[in-house]
């Protein structure tokens, strides 16, 4: 294998070797090797190109954090995944790796002349450049922007994993299992407290297993993890690893992205890709740990130059040296240690650039002691290589004067601009940061949740000290449950502790606004581009960020934002606490759709509600339509006929002899007690007192501001009972409208309200020889028109079944709905369809329904109202209870805009010619010669062609509608405009004889 | 989610159980017609829409289905309190005093 593998060195198998492909390249790697660790060990620095300016990028981190190295992973049909962060995600073989945003190919680019361009797309260059001409928009700068735009590219074909949910309940939940995170769960674990222990990465350990040297409590630091862990899962503990805790959100609930099978070569397929998990956690011990910032400087961005932490990782955890000659440049401790252990490795370093006058004197002997060339009070001013670094420009600094450059070859630059504490989930909750100024960060403050902080996170450095501090926290949670805890006292040798210090972008003898030094590397923000934002007004922080799209990119800032913050800072001339944090947002890192939706996909997305009878339709072969969560038939084609045929054949067959039709999603709530009646009376427009039981009636429910809420025909059962049916839609609303008006208006009446909606199924017979059909089957009641007239209502049997049977008609025929238990109701439907044969009996579906109501004028609450109409305006005056004193509605009808003439009101409409169909929804003019924009005084609320009429009819709500019969009014439409004739609604059989028996 | 408290089963359980229902303490009339066309559409449109605690109506909707009321804090979306329909309203002195 290559020269950078260091033989025996690192946690990945060096029995286990594993082989993938990197734009079509076999790459050799080792079991426990990142996509990165892997390349970078075969040499290969090079692995994107960048958002922006299709800059050449390496890794910079070896971590979760990483903006440059995004790639496409591919593990076969549909299992495509672009922005794959290769310092994540772990190999196997066969695994298929793209590099991103380059065409034709990674190491020549020709989107890369954007880079030479940059002059043009400096900070808010989208607000300037795209500006004018306004027609250029639409044609050529949004699809130039879209095409050139977006980190790589979106799958396409359907996601064939399937992802998991679950709930969890603990103690105590601790987000990071580094030093701090092992050290709190021993400590609360011992304690006796149920705790659960998540990290992201593969294993537990975190930064120790980029430091194997330490010796804690005697025991080498890999030996101390191992150890740990076998006792936490001894105590019990759940520990979760690939685990991301996303987002944390109220009462100390926080949301786990558990990675099941993404870094296996065959996974099984039971195995769901994804678990989400929503823990609710009595006390959190937040132990992320710090993410080291980048230094901003010329060329800060070439492949090669990396976080010096992170090449202490890639040595020391996979056993990879990222490069032959490296320059340290740096203004924490930290890098110094990176180099050493480098060096010890096998590579040069060619320098140690610290930007400090003065380092530590120990790390300085260390230094010396390995031949290293120390250049403190120095500065880096750039950077050249094309597609990889190979020499650095470094300049001694002497107050603000830089003095003589000097290039230094090299193949990788390690640079340390010092350490941000992880504070993104801390700020989900809202708990508020101060400003340390000796730290130069953000530190946690005031909580918002029961948490604690721990280790890195809020400051401290060295793992001792973190391992102290994650002690106290674990035993404090534990306390805080009533638990007896004492947190250990941890003694570490090897330690490397440190201190550092923060920096803008660093100076430079060249011209600053040339210098492409980048704040945030995953949309190109560089540190000219802060600048110019504040020069162009930017003051809030909230607005250089939107204004130059620093921390906006997936990373999400976790890298730029204190690097951001000092700069934006040193150009307003303010300190960093007066200018303040832009906001962090769940997630914390990417997080799929898939691990969202869970089972919630499919058919699983939403409940689709099947009445009874609705397995009789699928049989019969009819086409289903959704009505709210309800699918319904809508229509039953006989061979060949469309839609049209099939509807007019059935609208016939029904006004000719019967029509059968499934009218069970109606909605159907048992009014029942003392006070039923005066309960109807106070919520329904119509008076309710005089129905006699056995009777029915059209009621109207109107909401407090009088306009229509739902319609439907309400049966008196009994003095104390009403069987309530609503809209199939309106159902749910209705009974939580009448629950809030009966519970806290009117708490002293009473009356039970109950939902029988899915208790009955509700078939409708319709037409002259509906009768006919019906008779034979029901048993204990006098069918004639004397005893069982137009609106009326009886219990009985039908079909042996017991039965609500109402005589109402929503058609203009002769109608009966009959009510069954649901488990009766395709028993029944058959039975009529049987004995309806010799009636030539006809199933129809929804369409033929609203055909047939819409000739005799009937509304659908919803299609020919919108939540504005009155009765008035619908032509309903009739149904309202004018002698009531109060009803729900009442007083809102009286409202000064409600009384007013020439309100829109629902009309009728004949298109002139007698054969155009008008389209639902389309607006109505008066003058259609008028300049636009024009005057709409209404559009068209139902349409339909109608085979009694033999012709199209068509309902509108209309300005002043009801003054206009017989005028002329005009539908502009795309390509004509239409004339059409304002008339009543009713269209077919205007006195109602065929409702006579 | 949040954790609410429904006051007549005396359980905190999870705020997929409950639907909100807008602001709390508006009576409506007991005579509506008596009342002006201003007083009517106080009672209809106008809500506080306080930044701060908010009294306001809840409804365990997939639990024992009644409304009740509550005190919510519309900055930091915490609940104060919950309290049955019938109970007075409560002061909201007293609330952050314990709370605090």
């Amino acid at each position: 294998m290559s020269s950078f593998r260091v033989s025996g060195r690192g946690r990945v198998d060096h029995t286990q070797p594993i082989q993938f492909t990197f734009d079509g390249k076999k790459i050799k790697g080792f079991k426990g090797d990142t996509i990165a660790s892997a390349l970078l060990a075969n040499g290969i620095h090079l692995m994107g190109r960048s958002f922006k300016y299709h800059r050449p990028r390496g890794a910079v981190t070896a971590g979760s954090e990483e903006p440059n190295a995004l790639v496409g992973t591919r593990r076969g049909p549909g299992r495509f995944e672009p922005n794959t962060r290769a310092t994540v995600q772990e190999i196997w073989d066969g695994l298929q790796v793209n590099s991103q945003n380059r065409y034709p190919s990674l190491s020549f680019d020709v989107g890369a002349i954007n880079d030479k361009a940059y002059m043009l797309f400096s900070a808010g260059f989208y607000y300037k450049t795209f500006m004018w001409p306004k027609s250029f928009w639409d044609k050529v700068y949004e699809p130039f922007i879209r095409a050139a735009a977006g980190l790589g590219v979106s799958p396409t074909e359907p996601d064939p994993d399937h992802y998991a949910s679950r709930y969890l309940h603990t103690d105590v939940l601790i987000i990071g299992a580094g030093p701090a995170g092992l050290a709190a769960a021993l400590t609360a674990a011992r304690a006796g407290s149920q705790v659960t222990l998540v990290d992201e990465n593969p294993e537990a350990g975190g930064s120790l297993l980029s430091e194997p040297s330490a010796m804690i409590e005697d025991v080498p630091a890999w030996d101390w993890v191992a150890k740990t862990v076998a006792e936490l899962k001894e105590l019990g503990v759940k520990v979760m690893t690939r685990t991301t805790a996303i987002g944390y959100y109220h009462q100390n609930m926080v949301g786990l992205c558990e990675k099941l099978t993404d870094h296996l070569a065959s996974p099984d397929a039971e195995t769901p890709r994804e678990r989400m998990w929503r823990v609710r956690a009595k006390q959190v011990v937040l132990a992320q740990g710090a993410l080291e910032k980048p230094l901003v400087f010329d060329g800060n961005d070439r492949p090669g130059v990396m976080l010096a932490g992170s090449a202490q990782t890639y040595l020391n955890r996979y056993g990879v040296r990222v490069g032959n000659k490296a320059v340290i440049v740096t203004s924490h401790d930290s890098a110094w240690y990176a180099a050493f252990d480098l060096a010890d490795a096998g590579t040069t370093i060619a320098a140690i650039v610290d930007t400090r006058s003065e380092p530590n004197s120990d790390l300085i002997a260390e230094a010396t002691k390995r031949g290293i060339r120390i250049m403190a009070g120095h500065t880096v001013t750039g950077t050249e290589g094309r597609l990889r670094v190979k020499s650095v420009r470094v300049n001694p600094v002497t107050g603000s004067t830089v003095g003589q450059a000097e290039m230094i070859g090299c193949d990788c630059l390690l640079m340390s601009g010092g350490w941000t504490p992880s504070l993104h989930l801390f700020s989900h909750t809202k708990g508020t940061l101060k400003w340390d100024d000796e730290r130069q960060t953000f530190l946690p403050d005031h909580k918002a949740e029961e948490c604690e902080i721990a280790g890195a996170g809020r400051g401290l450095w060295g793992i001792e000290a973190v391992l102290n501090d994650g002690a106290e926290m674990g035993a404090a949670v534990a306390k805080s449950l009533g638990k007896k805890a004492k947190a250990a006292t941890y003694v570490v040798a090897n330690d490397r502790p440190g201190t550092g210090v923060s920096h803008k972008e660093l100076p430079t003898d060249l011209d600053a606004g040339k210098a492409r030094a980048f704040v945030d590397y995953q949309n190109d923000v560089t540190a000219k581009d802060l600048r110019l934002a504040v020069r162009e007004g930017m003051r809030s922080i909230e607005h250089v960020k939107r204004y130059t799209t620093n921390g906006m990119a997936t990373d999400q800032g976790k890298m730029s934002n204190i690097n951001g913050l000092n700069i934006a800072s040193d150009a307003l001339g303010v300190p960093q606490p007066k200018v303040g944090l832009t906001t962090f947002r769940p997630p914390y890192t990417p997080t799929t759709f898939g691990a969202f939706c869970g089972y919630h996909k499919g058919s699983h997305f939403e409940v689709t509600r099947k009445t009874p009878i609705d397995s009789w339709a699928e049989e019969n072969g009819a086409v289903y339509e959704p009505v709210s969560l309800w699918r319904r038939a809508w229509y039953f084609p006989k061979d060949g006929e469309d839609m049209h045929a099939a509807v007019s054949r059935e609208c016939r067959a029904t006004r000719a002899s019967v029509g059968i039709f499934d009218a069970s999603t109606l909605g159907k709530i048992e009014v029942v007690g003392p006070d039923a009646v005066e309960f109807m009376n106070r919520m329904y427009t119509n008076p309710w007192t005089k129905l006699a039981p056995g009777r029915a009636r059209y009621g109207l429910l109107l909401g407090d501001d009088g306009f229509i809420r739902d319609d439907g025909v309400i049966g008196r059962l009994a003095d104390d009972r009403f069987h309530v049916t609503t809209t199939t839609g309106g159902a749910a609303r209705v009974l939580n409208m009448m629950e809030d008006y009966l519970q806290t208006e009117w708490p002293n009446l009473d009356v039970w309200l109950t939902s029988t909606t899915e208790q009955w199924a509700t078939i409708a017979l319709n037409g002259p020889n509906a009768r006919k059909v019906l008779e034979p089957f029901v048993e204990g009641l006098d069918m004639s028109d004397e005893a069982l007239p137009h609106m009326s209502v009886a219990e009985c049997r039908v079909g042996g079944f017991p039965a609500r049977l109402f005589r109402i008609s929503f058609t203009g025929e002769v109608g009966f709905e009959v009510n069954v238990p649901a488990h009766a109701g395709r028993a029944l439907w058959e039975m009529l369809f049987e004995a309806g044969k010799k009636y030539d009996i006809c199933p129809y579906g929804t369409e033929t329904m609203h055909v047939l109501r819409a000739e005799k004028g009937y509304i659908i609450v919803g299609q020919d109202t919108d939540g504005t109409v009155t009765p008035h305006d619908a032509g309903l005056s009739w149904a309202i209870g004018k002698m009531k004193p109060d009803f729900v509605g009442k007083r809102g009808l009286a409202r000064p805009d409600l009384v007013a003439e020439g309100r829109k009101q629902l009309i009728g409409l004949l298109t002139e010619d007698g054969k155009t169909k008008l389209e639902e929804g389309a607006q109505i003019v008066l003058d259609p010669n008028q300049p636009k924009p024009m005057k709409m005084v209404g559009h068209v609320t139902s349409s339909y062609h109608s085979d009694a009429a033999g012709r199209p009819i068509a309902m509108a709500l209309l300005e002043n509608g009801f003054n206009r019969m017989g005028e002329t009014i005009y539908i502009p439409m795309p390509d004509r405009v239409i004339k059409a004739t304002v008339t009543g609604t009713v269209f077919y059989d205007p006195e109602g004889e065929r409702l006579k028996l | 989610m949040l954790l609410i408290h429904c006051p007549y089963c005396n359980q905190t359980l999870p705020e997929l159980e409950f639907t909100y229902a807008g602001e709390a303490h508006i009576a409506r009339p007991a005579d509506p017609s008596s009342v002006s066309d201003e007083e009517w559409r106080d009672f209809l449109f106008i809500r506080t829409n306080v930044k701060g605690p908010h009294y306001e109506r809840w409804r365990h909707f997939h639990g024992c289905g009644r409304y009740f009321n509550a005190v919510r804090d519309t900055v930091s979306d915490r609940f104060l309190i919950t309290y049955k329909t019938d109970d007075p309203r409560p002061e909201l002195s007293k609330l952050l005093e314990k709370s605090k």
